[in-house]
């Protein structure tokens, strides 16, 4: 009988190494994009592991246009980009959606989108719009990346938390902040985007070099900064974390109330908003969609109302549609900030590389 | 005369028809592995290598000149290189009197303790790194015992490598000392050896190669290190897999990247070779005795004190940090983070988290199926006597993708599998082939050493009667094996389980591993999101665990590697 099994099992085993690629090739809603043709039906989003909606606003846009939704969550922000360009002659999907504006020009430059303007076009803020000429993406998303504090930190030490990015060099919050290393993390980039912008090309080393004296610790990833170092967070709480100072976005503060249980009144960590910079998330239908209609019918779905007011929610983002209304526990705990750096996709595009160099040397070395 | 003659040549003409038999018996064994690794390891990674290395159509070699010229580049190997030679001393300093414990002592909760021991071997680093600051980040046990703080300090990646491999000596080295004649050395100091000679020159030289086998694991694992260094290290300390995946994921350098992953290609082939030598000189015949029979209760104070050492030693090392996650899955709600893991509505995901149990669980008993199928072929080619030295080499080579990044298999995944009939990239079943690919070296270290060590003559006697090879197998080798199979088949589960680094790539969001969706749920702020990653780790742990536990009911009279 033990035999028998074995066999069984070793049939079965090769079976399955042999047989999925019959079973993809064969089942459309298996391959990428359906490519077996009945697969039209099927959409493909592919997009970062940050990607969320609520289940009933997909349900809609599925039962409105008849498309089947499904997404492909492919690594970090970084990672997914990489991905789509490595794969843009035979793409996963048909839509990518989560290239930000620190990266748009690679995605750009690598001919990973064809144009199409969406319906609503003209309802997207217009500070928002990029690539107008070409159309070749469509703006869905925006957030800050900004120093984030704990409050009870500085309220029983009766000292006021910082402002701004000149605050964060007196001597007052020496030791405080933890940021992560801009080569990798996202926000870490941002952040450093955001004293390029404030200070010019001039002068932003200057300033990490008063911030390096000052005592700013780098780690390698948001999680790391956020879990483990920052005081305000659950997981620094647990962690021990000892700096009240940290970078991350603007819409961390509201995460910390959304998941809580119970929920408290008031956020315990606070935004410097005189320290952000914005991020604009866009999405773009693939060079080589296999589905181009259904993908159209999704860029029109990523900016109309129903999904715009579905985001803040599920992705801790900003709507970029002129009039969607943000949910008041969002709004209330991580408003927009007045004035954050902005810096165009060109510029980073330009700078990118030279200015995440000299920041390694400069900070790290 | 010529009758003679005539005898001698047909005997001959016989003895080649079965060389050829045993060749095509051979090559019909190794067929099914040697084409899994070609598509699902080979192919993608020199896929990708090519891809970063052509230009039009045109090799550029130049370029490997050009990255090693880089001062950068070059302190990333040197980096690697030591940290990885100096984890590996620490880790024997600190693991090898373990091995002897378990080897030779008879305690209460040993099995339990072995089994817990090697639950940080198979967990992902991505939920271990952080539990680790408990033990030498601020606030941990070294701060407020001595003030000490490591975080960010090499010593923090040395330790969290010595947590991660105290289990490869441990069941390497401890699972040969265990089944050691003790009588041998005693008979030694019968003859007037001092314990000390008796030790050296008895028990020293057959333990010497396991011992080489497991320091070589350590380098490997070391010398590849990634989630330990990223975590522990902070930005300032890279190893090559670090730096292979940063080229590769976040600068989008290809060409450096393939240099790298070449660079690291050779090293690894390097140790793995020297690996297959040292095994092979360790399966010299030693006298093995039931490892059951040499463990005994401690006498006499010194044995006491040696225990105690290593049961502190492993507490505080091993256990703490395992502790720790427990400790902080509960946080101040109580079981409410382990309950709100049953809820989908947390945004996070499309489904309720604790579906990633199920997931992992169906993922992984999938790649163990495959894992144990094509170990099991590989391994009963490579120990057919008349293997060649050609296929004697294949078994380092199948150890391979432990030492290639999982970024690169990944990478190569995306850009080689993409035509049908292999356009696998989005499909679910990518997750336990790349997971299967982590487990059959170790299906194959396993089972390798007990298939070797069954009496080739039984085999032979079994043919000369007339039984066919299918049937030899049947009814010699598999008896034998049998509990091999089940503990390697347990081995690949628990690895399957833990896997991370490829799985990430592939896993999608309605169906996320354990490993993923905790990395997820730790990208997100918020105290709920945190005290799910960690009930969910503690999961995790618990499911290794319990695998684990049971592999020690059925271990082999002959012990594996692992």
């Amino acid at each position: 009988m033990n035999i028998t099994k074995k066999v069984t099992i070793l049939a079965v085993g090769l079976g399955l190494v042999t047989l999925p690629a019959c079973g993809s090739s064969s089942d459309g809603s298996d391959g990428p994009g359906g490519r077996s043709g009945g697969g039209s039906k099927t959409v493909t989003l592919v997009s970062h592991d940050s990607w969320a909606a609520s289940k009933d606003v997909v349900a809609a846009f599925e039962k409105e246009t008849g498309y089947r939704l499904r997404v492909l969550e492919d690594g970090d922000a970084g990672q997914a980009v990489n991905k789509a360009i490595l794969t843009k002659d035979n793409p996963q999907g048909d839509v990518f959606f989560g290239v930000d504006n620190t990266l748009l020009s690679r995605a750009l430059d690598n001919e990973l989108f064809q144009p199409y303007e969406v319906k609503d076009s003209d309802a997207v803020l217009p500070e928002y719009r990029a690539d107008e000429d070409g159309h070749r993406v469509t703006p869905v998303d925006t957030g800050d990346v900004c120093v984030n504090y704990d409050k009870e930190w500085f309220e029983k030490r009766d000292l006021a938390p910082p402002r701004t990015f000149d605050d964060l060099t007196e001597p007052e919050y020496k030791d405080l902040l933890v940021t992560s290393n801009a080569s990798t993390s996202s926000p870490g980039l941002g952040f450093v985007l955001g004293t390029a912008a404030r200070y010019g090309d001039e002068n932003w080393q200057d300033y990490w070099k008063k911030l390096k004296d000052n005592g700013v610790k780098v780690v390698d990833g948001w999680e790391q900064a956020y879990n483990e170092e920052f005081s305000g967070s659950a997981g620094g709480r647990q962690a021990g974390g000892d700096r009240p100072l940290v970078v991350s976005y603007a819409s961390s503060p509201p995460a910390e109330v959304i998941y809580a249980d119970p929920k408290p009144k008031t956020a315990p960590t606070g935004v410097a908003d005189g320290t952000c910079f914005r991020q604009v998330e866009y999405a773009g239908l693939l060079s080589n969609a296999r589905n181009p209609e259904g993908g159209k019918a999704l860029l029109d779905f990523l900016i109309s109302k129903p999904f715009q007011e579905d985001m803040p929610l599920n992705m801790f983002v900003y709507p970029v549609r002129e009039a969607a209304q943000v949910p008041e526990e969002f709004a209330e705990f991580g408003p927009q900030a007045e004035n954050p750096e902005t810096m165009d996709p060109t510029k980073i595009a330009e700078h990118r590389d030279q200015w995440i160099k000299s920041w390694t040397s400069l900070v790290l070395k | 005369m010529d009758l003679a003659r005539t005898e001698v040549s047909r005997a001959e003409a016989g003895r080649a028809a079965a060389r050829r038999r045993g060749t095509a018996a051979r090559l019909g064994l190794m067929a099914v592995p040697v084409a899994f690794f070609a598509v699902f390891f080979a192919y993608p990674v020199a896929a990708i290598v090519a891809r970063g290395l052509k230009t039009d159509g045109v090799w550029q070699l130049g370029r490997i000149g050009e990255v090693l010229a880089q001062s950068d580049v070059r302190q990333v190997l040197w980096f690697t290189t030591w940290q990885a030679l100096v984890s590996t001393a620490l880790t024997l300093l600190i693991a090898l009197p373990g091995a002897y414990v378990f080897a030779r002592f008879d305690f209460p909760g040993k099995q339990l303790l072995r089994a817990v021991v090697t639950v940080p071997f198979v967990l992902p680093t991505v939920v271990v790194g952080t539990a680790f600051m408990a033990l030498v980040g601020r606030g941990g046990l070294l701060d407020e015992l001595w003030g000490l703080r490591l975080d960010t300090t090499v010593w923090a990646i040395l330790l969290a490598h010595v947590f991660f491999n105290y289990a490869v000596v441990v069941r390497t080295v401890g699972g040969l000392w265990g089944q050691l004649d003790p009588r041998q050395e005693e008979a030694a100091r019968m003859l007037g050896a001092s314990r000390l000679t008796a030790w050296r020159t008895v028990t020293l030289p057959a333990l010497a190669p396991a011992v080489a086998a497991a320091a070589l694991m350590v380098f490997l694992f070391t010398f590849t290190s990634f989630g330990v260094v990223q975590i522990l290290g902070g930005p300032t300390f890279a190893t090559l897999e670090v730096e292979i995946y940063r080229q590769t994921s976040e600068i989008f350098d290809l060409s450096t990247a393939a240099v790298l992953t070449m660079i690291q290609f050779v090293a690894v082939g390097a140790i793995l070779a020297l690996h297959a030598w040292t095994v092979r000189r360790r399966e010299t015949a030693l006298r093995l005795v039931d490892a059951s029979q040499t463990a005994r209760r401690p006498r006499g104070a010194g044995q006491w004190a040696l225990l105690a050492g290593v049961v502190a030693t492993a507490a505080v090392l091993l256990l703490l940090p395992l502790a720790v996650l427990v400790e902080r899955s509960f946080g101040d709600a109580g079981l409410g983070h382990y309950r709100a893991l049953t809820h989908d509505d947390g945004g996070v995901f499309l489904v309720a988290p604790i579906a990633a149990v199920g997931n992992s669980l169906r993922y992984a008993a999938l790649a163990t199926v495959i894992a144990v199928a094509v170990g099991t072929l590989a391994s009963v080619a490579l120990t057919r006597r008349d293997a060649g030295r050609l296929v004697r080499g294949f078994d380092a080579l199948l150890m391979l993708p432990l030492g290639v990044s999982a970024v690169t298999v990944g990478f190569g995944f995306l850009i080689a599998l993409d035509e049908p009939p292999l356009d696998l990239r989005s499909s679910w079943i990518l997750v336990p082939l790349a997971q299967a690919l982590v487990g059959v070296p170790f299906v194959v270290r396993t089972m390798l050493p007990v298939l070797r060590a069954v009496d080739v003559r039984l085999r032979e006697a079994a043919a000369v009667l007339g039984a066919s090879p299918w049937r030899v197998w049947r009814e010699v080798d598999l008896p034998m094996v049998r509990r091999a199979v089940i503990v390697a088949a347990g081995f690949a589960f628990a690895v399957s389980l833990g896997e991370f680094g490829a799985t990430v790539f592939i896993a999608r969001p309605d169906n996320p591993t354990l490993p993923v969706a905790v990395a997820r749920l730790l990208g997100r702020p918020g105290e709920l999101n945190y005290g799910q990653a960690m009930a969910l780790s503690t999961i995790l742990m618990i499911v290794c665990a319990v695998a684990l536990l049971f592999l020690e009911r059925l271990r082999t009279d002959r012990s594996g590697e692992f």
